[in-house]
Formats: structure tokens, C-alpha cells, sequence
């Protein structure tokens, strides 16, 4: 009953080994499709093959009558012809925004789009009925890029709506007042022979989110409680959602997101099959479980970023930045994700950056097309913004003949300068661009690898080598409520926390936050650990179930630790302070004479005290403790932050480029970031690994292709390249801290930080490596042919242009056309 | 994702897979170490109504010498046959060019025989076979037949393999002292090959004697560079002579175009690379 903490070391800042992942690497967790309550029934989904096709019959009756099939629906069939799926972002009042159905009403708007489902005994008997569905399509014009849906007489994806625009949403700093009016600092700097007016366009392609556990749902409606069962990183968001959309009252509701094997923000969504699930056990009243193949969540489920940003930045010739237009088009695919709309909104107030900028507009117009939708992927937003701005920024140095990261310096907001207000009108409380940056050329070499880089060119080498530089910063912490409610967002961003102090010492902490392979259950118990002066291991994280934490806004925007982590602390605060009357009763002394340390209560001056857990015991016994107050330590918490967090970084990588065969290849990556205050250095230099591999992937692998006909191309992982560690080197990750004031632990979040900041420092560096051959600009993902094309194209010398979206026969399941599926076999 | 229904059959031995095979007829599939055909099953692209599993017929997974000859079984695993003495020792091509397939896993399972008779052209294996001439064992409800590598590839996926055949195993000549190199150009580590060269040399005295050289997926079937090999016998193996015969490469080729790459940018990467395969062989 009296066991004492280490009072020796903190848990704070300690790399301690993740203590989810044994269940989690050995296979003994249950993941969503590994909960099958007796008598569940099985569900697939029958998807359209084609972009945009009006359905003129359904012929259910072979599947039907097939071994094993319950029931094959269609939306009439489950009367849900009302049902429509939640957007939760109208960023204008007037955002147009279509009813996503549970199944495609009378004609699908994307390739994937549930038409019918069937109900099985069994998972392959459905799979098999399925294929027994007959549906005929008649063909309509599908509409797959973003200027050409603008345009007058443009086929519409929904014609009720009259147009393709689903709003416009813009932030003036001039109009806000944060700034001056970029118009002005155009005009002038046209007008000025001193000043420069650089415009670019970029481009966003498509991503997969490509998250390890396919999407799987599984409702049981046999109980009082209907419960639900979800992949999902929002399981109160769910909870919520569901009533909204189907009027079950949210007490009859449990949602639980077990172990969810990654997401990457693919993985909040409030998706139709997940409603369709909860229809289906109600109609049958049995438990019905839906799991896609790897193949249909390729196809449907969200992916990330596709916008084209038109980007013009004015300049003074000694470099000084006068003003930044953006101008956006994002695709939101057919529909509207729960806060895809939100997610290019998300990105204005990053494309200034870390730059101080004295004039801003930034203009999103978001776009339907016959496409899957998108909605967040790890970054939302900010990763586009600052892809933006940190190209433009190099091709601002190549325009004014300046050292790329000098300009940077130059325009960036200086260490003695925070707390700083941004030209969009947040207030930066902390960061040391400078120290990142000097601690990151170090590492990486740079005066060496510059050294180097001229040598090869003046040798003229089949290798070149290219420095690439981002200086990232990103807001972390979504959200302060009051600032989501200025943006029209449909919910508040606080967090949750409880803490259960049990009769026997061990401490239960309940977050609302939703771990999905972040390490929370550790990083978490470490905190705690250190508030309560209990031993690591008598901490135990409960999450993801409604019934055990009812209250939460669940896992996303690098939140759970900059938000979720300071309602805990909170919540362990009141726990230490009701403790504290607690002691004082049963040590005879005066509360102002206790004092607190290490998990021991204790009378200023004597030698008197009792720990913590002796203090839980005795509140659980309730024989003795003060008048006026409940015999129990537990306590809630809920923290609404004041202010986002801005962890900023300084990321080089040096690309070397084999201008034969246009082959890129990352030789090393240095990234120094600044997280404030670490929890945990090896969850946070895990993070910062996998999410540079994400944003170095966007650069150089990835792209999801549709051909003509508005078919995604490349629906496998044959086709759609992840790279893997042989393709990418060890990287060389490090981590200063400047602790943010915006909160009590100092923190300011890792998740997204390695995607946001590689991306562009990837990019950049293939165009330093050979912009002196004349190459100006590569798509992503920079392939090796996009490379070798630019590079015949500077020599004057014309290819064929690079086919997106052809078959070759050869390459494994690279040769199925998914058009012609069957035209493989010769 | 669930393959479609089949039945399963595990024989033990050639005869009883070869009658087995004739049993299931048109319908039937051959499994091997499943690295294609599942995949395939799954995807729903094949449903065939028996799989005949060879994986219990013990004696195809030898790998042996015989006489001028290393005979491979047709299911011996990749990773077995990358890490022979015997392959490594007198047929090092097919050893390097083995080490370059997919990745750890998929060349435990995947085998020499299962990936020849598949015949996909981005295949590694089929370049190195018809490069080195490699002979193809192939048993019937008759006995066996021989055919040569140059007989062997027909079309995309489709092999001299008859209805009712199986490939039991794969021979190769030794070439023992031979200068040899697998060079591989692909999207990521594990994807399949965009273009690859295979290169089998003999230098005599600083001077190219003989040259074999296969290119993958530059056609429907592995390709010969013959151009090439003609151009650099009797010549020097210096970067100049060898670029200079590698111009050759796109000679009689028809390369596909697709994602990964169009046709003139595999043309321009088949040269390329099989200059820089000679190179490193001879190196």
C-alpha cells in the first residue's frame, strides 16, 4: 500500500520503450475485424466500377438467392433515402454541399461509390453474392479537373447544385486589418524597378493516406446500448454524429475504436458503410460487421491534398518581402468529408510561415469532381501552405540571386521578437529559428555539401547534388474553441481527462483523446507518473469507449499531448489538491502546512507524511477524512486551449540526381526540430521518422492517377509506390527546445511536423541539384522520368509527354487494367 | 478480400500433379510459391475451380550439378537459389539477379519455376534464362520435354508450357569465371523492374570474347540484345567501345509504355543501362 516512486528521475523527458506495443507487435490486440460477437452477419458492399453514371436498374435477385445471403439491400431498400453523411465545416454560409448517401441514390459520383450491399453468414459468402449484383449504368461525362469544372457549361457532378464551386473563402489582411492589401504591394512592386514579382503555380497531387488497418465497423444492437465498434480515430465524434445523422438518442450509443492500426487523419471520417452497419442491426437485429478490402479503401476512402496554389510573392531587391498572394482550387472530390472543406482553410494561416510578411491574401475555391473525396491527411493544410511558400521562397533567392537559407534569415521572424503576431492575426509564442537552423547546417554539413555541389557542376558530373531547404513552422494543438467557432467549424477543440485514483494506489486516467499509434498509453503514464509520484506502471490509459471516457473530440492535428496531455495534468492537479485536505485531516496539521513531492504528503518542518496511495485508501475506506468534502480523489478535467502551439523546424536534405537517367536519390536528411518540452524523445523522434518518410514520399513516390474516364489507375500497392526503408536513408533527426508559454507542460506537438516540413526541403533540392541545366520546375512525385524529361526539355530537346494512366502489360498486378480487368489473361 | 471458391490439391509427387492438372482441365491453376497467383485470386482477376499446390513435391526444390549443366528445381525458392554455392559459384548471374526480386519475404516464397512460368516481361528471371540459355524441363502425361529459352517465352504470360504441362525444373550451362551483372532500374526498392539488363561476359585479355545480354520488360516476352552483344565482341571493355555497343540495345525491342514510363524513355534507359551493366561486369 505504500510503495514510493523513483523519487530519483522524472518520467518526463525519459525514452522509454512503448508499452502498447507488445500486444500491439505480437498480435494479441483485437482489432475492429477481430470482434465478431455470436451470430454476427457479414456485409460487402457493391461498388460502381464507373466515375459518374446514372443507375438504371438493380437486379438483386441471383445474389439473393445465392448460399449463405440474409438480404441484399439498396438505399430504398433501407429506406434511407434522407440519410445524408455530416459535414461538420461550412466555411462560407453559403457552401454548397450535396447529400452524401449511405448508397448512391440514383447516380454514383465517384468510382467506389456504394450501390448495393449484401448481408451474408459469412464474409466470403457476401463477397460472393456481390459479385452477383447486377447493376446498368448509363454512362455520364465525368468531370476530373478542377479549371475545366469551373468553366462555363462544364458537366456538373451535382447539376441540383448549378455549379461546380462549392465555395470560396478568403482572408485579407488588409481587410482584417493584420496587414497591409496585397493588391497594393503587387502594383507597387510592378511599378517599382527595385522590387521583384515572382509567380508560380504548384501543384498538390492526390495522396492515398495508405493507414496499415483497412476501415471495419462491427454493431451489435442486442443491448440496451447499441454498440458500435469502429476503426475510426473519433469514436465520440462518431457517437455524436450517429445520432445526428440516423436520430438514435446518443445514451442509446457506445462507441468503442478499439486497438486502430493508423490513420493518419484517413481515419475521421463519419463514413456511409459505417451507417449502413448501424442500419443494417437495426433492421436485422443482429450484429452485422462491415470490413473493406485493401483494394476498396484505396478507392474510398478519403484521400489527401490535390489543390493547384497560384502563388505570387513581391520582394524589395535587397530581399525584403512586401506581400504573399495565394490563390487555391482543392479538390473535394464528389462530396464533402467531414472537414474536407475546412482542410485548405486550415493552410491560411501558413503560408506566411515563419516569415514576417507585411501583406496577405489567401483564396480557396473548393471544387467537386467524380473523384473520391479528400479530406484531412497528416498535415491538412498545413503541409500544402508550406510547400507553397517554401518553394516560392527558393525560386524569390534564384530571381534575386540570393543564398536561399541567407533570404530565409533575412525575412524570418528573429528569436528576440516573440511573442509575435502574424500578418493572418496568431500570435506565435515561442520559437529560436535561428538556433534550429545553425544546429541543423552543423549536422548536415552544409558549407561542405555547397562545396561539393559546385565542384560537380564544375566538373559537369553525371551526379549532381542539390541542397534542399525548408524552415518550417505549423500550428499544433487543434484547437481553441473560440478561434474554430470564428472559422464556422461545428464543433470546440478542448480535451477531456479524468483521473480515477484506485482503493489500492493504482491511478485509471481516462482521455478523451484516441490513440491510433501514437504511443499515448506511455507518453501519458509518464506524465502522470510524474504529477502523482506513482511508479510508471501503476498507470493505467483508458481511451476510445464511450462507456469508460464519455467525453472527448478524439485524435488529430497534433493535439493529443498539446491539448489531451494538459486536461490530464489538470485533472491530476484537483486529485493532488483534494489529496491535500485528505492529509492534512489525518496528520493532524493545517492544509497550508502540507506540501506535496514526489508522491509523498508531507507537514512543512517535521517528518510527518503519508503517500499518496495511503491517502487513496484512506478516501476509499472513508473512516476518517474531513468534514465538508466527498470521501474520493477522483477528478475531471477538461482544457480549452487558449492559443495553438508552433513547433518549428530547420530540415536540409541532399539530393543527389543522375542526370542520365533522371534517377533521384535522398542521400541524407538532417532535421532539427523544435518541439518545446519532450515527453518521451522516442515516441517524438518516431514520429519525426515516420512523418518525414509521408512527406518524402509525396515528394519523390506517390501519386494516386485516374485515367480518362475517372478511374483511379493505380488502386494497388503494387501501383501506388509506398516507399519502404531500402528506398530511404538513416535519418539524422534532432530535437531543441524552446517550451511554448501557451501551455502548462511547455509541449507543442510532433505528429505532423516531419510530413509538413520534408515535403518541400525534398522537392527543392532536385531542383537545386539541376536548375543550372535550366530546369525550373518537376511535378510531384519527382520520378525519375519527370526528371529525365525536364532535363531533355532544358536541352531543347522534346519527349513524349509522361502518361499517367496507361497500362503496360507486364509488372505484376500492374498489368490489370481496371477497365479491362479480364484483358491480363491473354 | 476473398478468392472466389476452388478446391485444393496437394500432390506429392510430378506424376500425380501432372494428372491432377489433366483432371481439373481449362480451369486449373498451378501453385507455386503463390507470390502472383494469389494475389490475383484475390483481386477476384482468376477463379479457377482447382489449385494444384506443388508445394509437397519435394524433389523440385533441388538444386544440383549435372555434368556442364546446374539443374534448378522448378520450386526452389528465391531465396534458396540466390544463396547456392553451386548457382553462385557457375550461374552468378542468375544469383544477382535473383538478390534484386521484390523483397526478404516474397523471395522465400516466390520461386524460380513459379516466376519463369508466370512470364510477366517486368520479371527479373526470364532475361537471365534467355540470356544464358538456359533449358526448360517440362513434364507431361508423355514424360518429359526439353525446351531452349529462345523457344520458351511465347507472349506476355504465356510460355511453350502446354495444356496439361508442368515446368519441374530449369538448366543452366555453367558459366564459371564469366563477368557478369544484374543492373536493375525500378520506381522503389520492391517494385517490379521499369527496364533491366542482364550482362554475362567473358573477357580474354582486356578484350570482350563473348557477350550475352537479356533485357527486361522491354517487350512482351525478355528480350536478347543480340545488336549489342555482336557490337562488343572483340572489343575492348572500355566506357567508350561498351556506350558505343550499348546504342545497339533498343534494337528489335518494342517497348511498353505505362506509368512508370513511356516507351522512348525506357528506349533511352535500355541503353543506358546496359551500358552501365557491361560496365560493371566487366569493371
Amino acid at each position: 500500500m505504500t510503495a514510493t516512486a523513483d523519487t530519483t528521475a522524472l518520467e518526463f523527458g525519459k525514452a522509454r520503450v512503448r508499452k502498447e506495443d507488445a500486444r500491439l507487435i505480437t498480435g494479441r490486440t483485437r482489432y475492429t475485424d477481430a470482434i465478431t460477437p455470436p451470430g454476427t452477419l457479414h456485409v460487402a458492399v457493391v461498388r460502381s466500377p464507373l466515375a459518374h453514371a446514372r443507375i438504371t436498374s438493380i437486379d438483386t435477385a441471383e445474389a439473393k438467392r445465392a448460399p449463405g445471403v440474409h438480404g441484399v439491400y439498396t438505399l430504398a431498400d433501407l429506406g434511407a433515402e434522407e440519410v445524408g453523411m455530416p459535414c461538420a465545416w461550412p466555411i462560407t454560409p453559403d457552401q454548397k454541399a450535396p447529400q452524401r448517401p449511405v448508397l448512391a441514390k440514383d447516380t454514383v459520383h465517384f468510382a467506389g461509390e456504394g450501390v448495393a450491399v449484401v448481408v451474408a453468414r459469412t464474409a466470403a459468402e457476401a463477397k460472393d453474392a456481390a459479385d452477383l449484383v447486377e447493376v446498368d449504368y448509363d454512362p455520364l461525362d465525368p468531370v476530373l479537373d478542377m479549371e475545366a469544372a469551373l468553366a462555363e457549361g462544364a458537366t456538373l457532378v451535382h447539376p441540383d447544385l448549378g455549379t461546380n464551386e462549392s465555395a470560396t473563402w478568403v482572408f485579407d489582411s488588409g481587410e482584417a486589418g493584420t496587414g497591409g492589401s496585397v493588391g497594393d504591394a503587387i502594383a507597387a512592386a510592378e511599378a517599382d524597378p527595385d522590387q521583384v514579382v515572382v509567380r508560380r503555380r504548384f501543384r498538390q497531387q492526390r495522396l492515398v493516406p495508405a493507414f496499415m488497418e483497412p476501415r471495419s465497423c462491427v454493431v451489435d444492437p442486442t443491448g440496451e446500448q447499441m454498440v458500435i465498434w469502429s476503426a475510426t480515430q473519433i469514436p465520440h465524434i462518431l457517437r455524436t454524429m450517429t445520432t445526428v445523422v440516423l436520430g438514435i438518442p446518443e445514451s442509446k450509443l457506445r462507441v468503442i475504436a478499439p486497438d486502430v492500426g493508423g490513420g493518419f487523419g484517413g481515419k475521421i471520417g463519419v463514413l456511409p458503410e459505417e451507417m449502413m452497419t448501424v442500419l443494417l442491426a437495426q433492421k436485422l437485429r443482429k450484429p452485422v460487421k462491415w470490413t473493406e478490402t485493401r483494394s476498396e479503401c484505396m478507392l474510398t476512402a478519403h484521400h489527401g491534398r490535390d489543390q493547384i496554389q497560384d502563388l505570387v510573392i513581391t520582394a524589395k531587391k535587397d530581399g525584403t518581402i512586401t506581400g504573399l498572394d495565394v490563390r487555391l482550387l482543392a479538390d473535394m472530390g464528389a462530396y464533402l468529408g467531414l472537414v474536407g472543406p475546412g482542410v485548405p482553410v486550415l493552410g491560411a494561416f501558413m503560408f506566411n510561415a515563419i516569415y514576417k510578411i507585411p501583406a496577405y491574401r489567401f483564396q480557396t475555391t473548393n471544387v467537386f469532381t467524380t473523384k473520391t473525396l479528400t479530406d484531412a491527411y497528416r498535415g491538412a493544410g498545413r503541409p500544402e501552405a508550406t510547400f507553397g511558400i517554401e518553394r516560392i521562397i527558393d525560386e524569390l533567392a534564384v530571381e534575386l540571386g540570393r543564398e536561399p537559407l541567407e533570404l530565409r534569415e533575412q525575412n524570418w521572424i528573429k528569436h528576440e521578437e516573440f511573442p509575435f503576431t502574424t500578418v493572418c492575426g496568431l500570435t506565435y509564442d515561442s520559437g529560436n529559428y535561428e538556433q534550429a537552423t545553425a544546429r541543423a547546417k552543423e549536422l548536415f554539413d552544409y558549407d561542405a555539401l555547397r562545396r561539393e555541389q559546385a565542384e560537380r557542376r564544375e566538373r559537369g558530373d553525371q551526379v549532381q547534388l542539390g541542397i534542399g531547404i525548408s524552415t518550417f513552422t505549423e500550428m499544433c494543438g487543434l484547437a481553441p474553441s473560440r478561434v474554430l467557432g470564428s472559422l464556422a467549424y461545428g464543433a470546440g477543440g478542448w480535451e477531456a481527462a479524468s483521473i480515477r485514483m484506485l482503493a489500492t494506489g493504482k491511478v485509471e486516467v481516462i482521455t478523451g483523446a484516441s490513440a491510433h499509434g501514437q504511443g499515448h498509453e506511455t507518453a501519458f503514464s509518464q506524465i502522470v507518473a510524474d504529477k502523482l509520484g506513482v511508479p510508471f506502471e501503476d498507470v493505467e490509459i483508458l481511451h476510445g469507449d464511450t462507456a469508460s471516457s464519455p467525453k472527448g473530440l478524439d485524435t488529430y492535428g497534433s493535439r493529443s499531448l498539446v491539448v489531451g496531455g494538459i486536461a490530464i495534468t489538470m485533472a491530476a492537479d484537483k486529485v493532488i489538491e483534494k489529496a491535500k485536505k485528505i492529509a492534512a485531516h489525518l496528520l493532524e496539521a493545517d492544509e497550508g502546512d502540507i506540501e506535496f513531492s514526489a508522491g509523498q504528503f508531507t507537514v512543512r518542518g517535521t517528518d510527518k507524511g503519508k503517500a499518496i496511495q495511503e491517502i487513496a485508501f484512506a478516501a476509499f475506506m472513508a473512516h476518517d477524512y474531513p468534514e465538508g468534502m466527498e470521501p474520493s480523489l477522483d477528478s475531471d478535467a477538461v482544457y480549452d486551449p487558449e492559443n495553438f502551439s508552433f513547433p518549428h523546424g530547420t530540415h536540409l536534405a541532399a539530393m543527389e540526381v543522375d542526370t542520365e537517367t533522371g534517377r533521384v536519390k535522398l542521400r541524407h536528411y538532417v532535421c532539427v526540430d523544435d518541439i518545446g518540452n519532450v515527453v518521451n524523445p522516442l515516441i517524438a523522434e518516431g514520429q519525426v521518422h515516420g512523418g518525414l518518410a509521408q512527406g518524402i514520399a509525396q515528394a519523390l513516390f506517390e501519386e494516386a492517377n485516374y485515367d480518362d474516364q475517372g478511374t483511379l489507375v493505380n488502386g494497388t500497392f503494387v501501383d501506388y509506390t509506398l516507399p519502404s526503408s531500402a528506398d530511404l536513408p538513416s535519418f539524422t533527426t534532432e530535437i531543441v527546445s524552446t517550451p511554448a508559454t501557451s501551455n502548462p507542460l511547455g509541449v507543442k506537438g510532433v505528429g505532423e511536423a516531419g510530413t509538413i516540413a520534408s515535403t518541400p526541403a525534398i522537392v527543392n533540392g532536385v531542383l537545386d541539384a539541376i536548375r543550372h541545366l535550366g530546369v525550373e520546375d518537376i511535378q510531384m512525385p519527382t520520378t525519375s522520368q519527370r526528371v529525365w524529361r525536364a532535363i531533355q526539355e532544358a536541352k531543347g530537346r522534346s519527349t513524349q509527354e509522361t502518361p499517367i494512366d496507361t497500362h503496360s502489360p507486364g509488372a505484376g498486378l500492374g498489368s490489370i487494367d481496371p477497365n479491362n480487368p479480364q484483358g491480363e489473361v491473354q | 478480400m476473398i478468392p472466389a471458391k476452388f478446391d485444393y490439391v496437394r500432390p506429392s509427387t510430378v506424376e500425380e500433379a501432372v494428372s491432377a492438372l489433366q483432371q481439373g482441365g481449362d480451369d486449373a491453376k498451378i501453385l507455386a510459391g503463390g507470390q502472383s497467383l494469389l494475389p490475383v485470386l484475390r483481386l477476384r482477376l482468376a477463379a479457377p475451380s482447382v489449385v494444384i499446390d506443388l508445394g509437397g513435391i519435394a524433389e523440385l526444390r533441388r538444386i544440383s550439378e549435372d555434368g556442364d549443366r546446374i539443374a534448378i528445381g522448378a520450386m526452389a525458392p528465391h531465396h534458396d537459389v540466390m544463396r547456392d554455392d553451386l548457382v553462385k559459384q557457375h550461374v552468378t548471374l542468375l544469383s544477382q539477379a535473383t538478390s534484386t526480386v521484390a523483397d526478404p519475404q516474397v523471395r522465400h516464397r516466390g520461386t524460380l519455376g513459379g516466376a519463369l512460368a508466370h512470364a510477366d516481361p517486368a520479371g527479373d528471371l526470364g532475361a537471365v534464362a534467355l540470356a544464358l540459355d538456359a533449358e526448360f524441363v517440362i513434364a507431361g502425361s508423355s514424360g518429359t520435354r526439353t525446351v531452349p529459352a529462345a523457344e520458351f517465352f511465347v507472349d506476355y504470360f504465356t510460355t511453350a508450357i502446354g495444356e496439361g504441362e508442368i515446368l519441374t525444373q530449369v538448366r543452366f550451362p555453367k558459366y564459371t569465371g564469366w563477368s557478369t551483372h544484374y543492373e536493375k532500374f525500378n520506381r522503389t526498392a520492391q517494385a517490379w523492374s521499369m527496364v533491366a539488363v542482364a550482362a554475362a561476359l567473358r573477357v580474354e585479355g582486356g578484350s570482350i570474347a563473348e557477350a550475352r545480354i537479356g533485357l527486361t520488360n522491354m517487350g512482351t516476352t525478355p528480350l536478347r540484345a543480340t545488336g549489342v552483344e555482336q557490337a562488343l565482341v572483340g572489343q575492348p571493355a572500355t566506357a567508350d567501345s561498351v556506350r558505343a555497343a550499348a546504342e545497339h540495345a533498343t534494337e528489335g525491342t518494342a517497348a511498353p509504355s505505362d506509368a512508370d514510363a513511356a516507351a522512348d524513355y525506357r528506349e533511352h534507359l535500355a541503353r543506358v543501362l546496359t551500358g552501365r551493366a557491361v560496365l560493371a561486369a566487366t569493371g
